[in-house]
């Protein structure tokens, strides 16, 4: 371990410089500037080749770069064979996509923002699979489903598309917060949460009481953005994105992050019962119905989506597996997978880029005027399809030497693998050769071949995929070993061999595969039409439920608020009330905190007179009638509350008291002349009762916990400050008024504040009024004191009246 | 003598909770009025009582004699006094001017901000 930053560190950061920088280079060098800005790709590339060396063996690089002392926030990664062959596809495939995004959205109005995104993606995905921390995993997790949502919405204008980035954001965004939840306990379990650190530590979470939890919040995370069934819908609407998005995000790299979390906790968390049943379980049953839905689809991209889902319940199904032998097939596939598919989605690109259309039953007859395009489609398809001499078959043999038994769970999972992977030969021979062979099919556009910065991709990746099979030796020991160690949590050293060197029973596998896989491939219309029916009866399907849980939420939202916020103002109120009371009274009652039961005061005749005047004007403004009763009653409480402070050794409050009160009776005065004081008070006997209970609770709390606090002792030391202070510091005998002016003068001033402003609110209140505003009419009062009725008077008060 | 005002502010409280909860505007301000008092003498109250001795040094101390009634509350208070009067001016204000331009001082059909039959936020995308 370093400190320092070093290259790996720069690797991380260039996406976020160049998603800065794209937008400028597209303005200057328009649609070519994408050949400069794969640059930035095609070097992270050349700098994690360097890598390879060092992580076969099962070795891992880790490093820590404190890029910002002293937060406690640094960045760290962790280079092993995983990582490592996450990091060259997503550099490699992804220089291949910024060309390839240049020609497909050539002349776009947007194509830099569109090249900045994939940037921000590019970087936030390589984030997540090197970060040694899995608080910073999480980070780059959530911002993979930002830029996606960014990406799958990129046509903003289109609902569809809206639509699908919403959806992608909420179920992925939901997936990461399980996956956050499942960090915080996993760094409360294990106390760390590196990665590097974890590695070292096997059985230590199997082992915890909180295992279960775990694995679910991780699992939810990891299902979410690998489209697992049920969740797997957004994954074939994001097929609304630019095709370069579909290549990229949804099918060679974001989706693919589940089933990378899932590897990379594989050694720590993987290998128990629950490991070894939620996972082939979930991604079996995704398996079979993501080809199954696949079958359905005519359009190129929705069906090669599928397939995607299918192939990542594949993945997951074999990582749950934890079998040695499996998870090199795992391994193998997800190369295999990535080259092929991202390979086949840029040739769905190509046909819709070169004929105007991607319905596979309106395509035909193009080989001749796409020669290329249908020679990359033709190399990724046999890899997809499991033909040797592609990795596909390398990887498709590995995978059912791994699960194949005769004990029913390994026979379940091997008819599970071979009617998926029959499905997945039909649709990729549906997309690469239905659309190129036979009888030319008349296309909106005149088929034409695409141009180089297209090519690129999809002939580099399916080459690939041949070349990888062909030096299998080299891709066994630099690629395949390293990661399958990494997984694995051993040093693994797999034997792999390009044809069969005796008759086992994956051969026969394959062979039944194949042959299922073309039975089916020529009965595909059939099976369409079956699926089609199938589907229609059913109906109701999860990504319905989407809308209805977002319509639902809505409503739900709706109601929540209309029922906690009825616009009534009286409501607001008895909540408020009611909460004050519980506040006051429960702790008191709670924790036996009441107050004994008083001794009978020892007051002065007067003082009792004093009290029983307040009580009176209390009683008379609940009873007032009309105005001036409620005027000359409210007036009367506030003096003897004047009175009270006179006797008690307030003479300053005492003044002031009066001197608001009388000034407050004026004001009510003024502003009663002109408001009205229904006789009385329009409550129904009901509502006195829940009114009064209410009022008394409130005061009853106010009693009891005063009572409370008077019989505690009392802490005169900040008194005694002031009182000895007053003197000898501020140089005023009258307490009080040093207190406000010299002790806490700058509260007085924002006391003044205060008063000032409420002053302008009024004057503005007074002030400011509506050019057309309906004229009030006060009603009437009994007492008729100060009635000043408006002259004018417009229709539609009126008819309120 | 605290035990005895104690029962007083609980009267305060009650009177003012009671008007408050009315659905006319004007009694929701009276309600106002008598709380800022009862809150004004809850928190003097809680200073304990003193008769008749105010917190004055007398002319020749340097520190006054601990007899004095306490001063911090009545500091308290004397600011919560202003705050609560002008508090109350802007209400009233308020109250009128909501008066003059929709017509009445019930709080129930006072629903300008929150119409009662507001229409449920569109669904969709």
């Amino acid at each position: 371990m370093n400190a320092a930053i070093d290259g790996t560190f720069i690797a991380i950061l260039a996406p976020f410089f160049a998603a800065a920088l794209a937008p400028f280079v597209v303005r200057m060098l328009g649609h070519n500037g994408s050949w400069l800005l794969a640059l930035v790709p095609a070097g992270i590339f050349v700098h994690f080749l360097g890598y390879i060396d060092q992580t076969v063996g099962g070795a891992g690089i880790a490093s820590v770069w404190d890029w910002w002392p002293g937060m406690g926030w640094p960045l760290s990664y962790l280079i092993d064979g995983l990582s490592l062959m996450f990091a060259l596809l997503i550099s490699g495939i992804g220089t291949f996509i910024i060309l390839y995004s240049g020609g497909y959205m050539k002349g776009h109005p947007q194509l830099g923002r569109f090249l900045s995104f994939m940037f921000l993606f590019m970087g936030a995905m390589q984030g997540l699979i090197i970060s040694d921390n899995l608080v910073t995993v999480f980070i780059f997790w959530e911002l993979t489903s930002i830029t996606s949502f960014l990406l799958i919405g990129f046509n903003t204008t289109k609902e569809k598309s809206r639509r699908a980035a919403l959806q992608a954001l909420v179920v992925t965004g939901g997936g990461g917060l399980s996956l956050l939840a499942g960090i915080i306990l996993v760094q409360l379990v294990a106390g760390t949460s590196d990665l590097s650190t974890l590695l070292t530590q096997p059985g230590l979470l199997q082992t915890s009481p909180y295992y279960m939890p775990i694995l679910l919040l991780f699992l939810g995370g990891a299902f979410t953005k690998s489209a697992q069934f049920p969740l797997h819908f957004w994954l074939p609407n994001a097929m609304e994105a630019p095709t370069p998005v579909s290549a990229y995000l949804h099918s060679a790299t974001m989706v693919k992050a589940g089933v990378y979390l899932l590897m990379r906790i594989q050694p720590i968390m993987g290998d128990t019962l629950a490991w070894s049943i939620i996972l082939p379980i979930f991604g079996g049953t995704t398996l079979i119905v993501g080809t199954l839905l696949a079958v359905r689809q005519t359009d190129l991209k929705l069906m090669l989506a599928y397939t995607t889902v299918a192939s990542l319940g594949l993945l997951v199904m074999l990582t749950g597996t934890s079998n040695e032998i499996a998870i090199q097939g795992a391994v193998l596939y997800l190369l295999a997978h990535s080259l092929f598919k991202g390979a086949l989605f840029m040739v769905a690109g190509l046909i819709d880029h070169g004929t105007g259309t991607r319905d596979v039953t309106k395509l035909g007859g193009l080989a001749k005027a796409m020669p290329i395009t249908f020679g990359a489609a033709a190399f990724a398809a046999l890899s997809m399809a499991g033909l040797p001499p592609f990795i596909g078959f390398v990887a498709k043999e590995e995978l059912y030497l791994g699960i194949w038994g005769t004990e029913p769970p390994f026979l379940a999972l091997t008819i599970t693998a071979v009617i998926g992977n029959a499905l997945m030969l039909v649709i990729g021979f549906a997309v690469a050769f239905k659309p190129f062979l036979g009888a030319k099919v008349e296309t909106p556009k005149a088929a034409h071949e695409g141009p180089l910065l297209m090519l690129a991709g999809p002939v580099v990746l399916s080459v690939c995929g041949l070349a990888s099979a062909i030096f299998l030796h080299w891709t066994s020991v630099h690629l395949v070993g390293p990661m399958a160690s990494s997984v694995a949590g051993k040093v693994l050293t797999p034997a792999l061999h390009l044809f069969p060197t005796a008759i086992k029973a994956n051969l026969i596998l394959s062979l039944i595969t194949v042959a299922l896989g073309l039975v089916l491939f020529f009965r595909l219309a059939l099976l369409r039409g079956i699926m089609d029916r199938v589907l229609r009866t059913i109906g109701w399907g999860p990504d319905l439920g989407f809308d209805q849980f977002m319509n639902g939420t809505v409503l739900a939202a709706h109601r929540v608020t209309r029922l906690v916020q009825p616009g009534q103002m009286n409501m607001y109120m008895k909540v408020a009330f009611a909460m004050t009371a519980a506040a006051i009274l429960l702790p008191l009652i709670l924790l036996d905190e009441l107050p004994n039961w008083p001794e009978m005061p020892d007051m002065r005749f007067y003082e009792w007179g004093v009290m029983a005047i307040a009580v009176i004007g209390l009683a008379a403004v609940l009873n007032a009638k009309n105005r001036l009763t409620a005027i000359v009653a409210l007036g009367i409480q506030g003096f003897a509350v004047a009175l009270i402070f006179m006797l008690f050794g307030a003479p300053d409050l005492s003044f002031t008291q009066f001197m608001v009160e009388t000034l407050s009776v004026v004001i009510l005065a003024l502003v009663m002349t002109r408001l009205s004081l229904y006789q009385d008070d329009h409550r129904s006997p009901v509502r006195t009762v829940v009114d009064g209970t209410l009022a008394l609770a409130v005061g009853g709390g106010f009693f009891l916990l005063l009572l409370a606090v008077v019989q505690q002792p009392f802490n005169a030391e900040l008194s005694d400050f002031f009182r000895e202070h007053s003197v000898a510091i501020a140089h005023g005998r009258n307490i009080v008024n040093v207190i406000l002016v010299d002790f806490r003068g700058v509260d007085t001033l924002g006391e003044i504040a205060v008063v000032a402003i409420a002053g302008l609110a009024i004057l503005a209140l007074i002030r400011v009024r509506p050019k057309t505003r309906p004229k009030a009419q006060p009603i009437s009062d009994n007492s008729n004191v100060g009635v000043v009725a408006s002259a004018k008077t417009s229709p539609a008060q009126e008819t309120t009246q | 003598m605290e035990v005895a005002l104690a029962a007083l502010i609980g009267i305060f409280f009650v009177t003012a909770v009671y008007l408050m909860l009315s659905p006319h505007v004007i009694r929701i301000l009276l309600g106002v009025a008598v709380l800022g008092n009862a809150v004004n003498l809850l928190i003097f109250t809680s200073g304990r009582l003193t008769r008749e001795v105010p917190p004055i040094v007398p002319d020749g101390m340097i520190v006054a004699d601990p007899s004095i009634a306490n001063p911090l509350p009545q500091a308290l208070v004397l600011t919560a006094i202003v705050i609560s009067f002008s508090f109350f001016a802007f209400l009233l204000t308020l109250a009128y001017r909501a008066f003059q331009e929709l017509g009445t001082d019930d709080t129930d059909t006072m629903r300008i901000a929150e119409p009662a039959d507001e229409a449920a936020p569109p669904t969709g995308y």
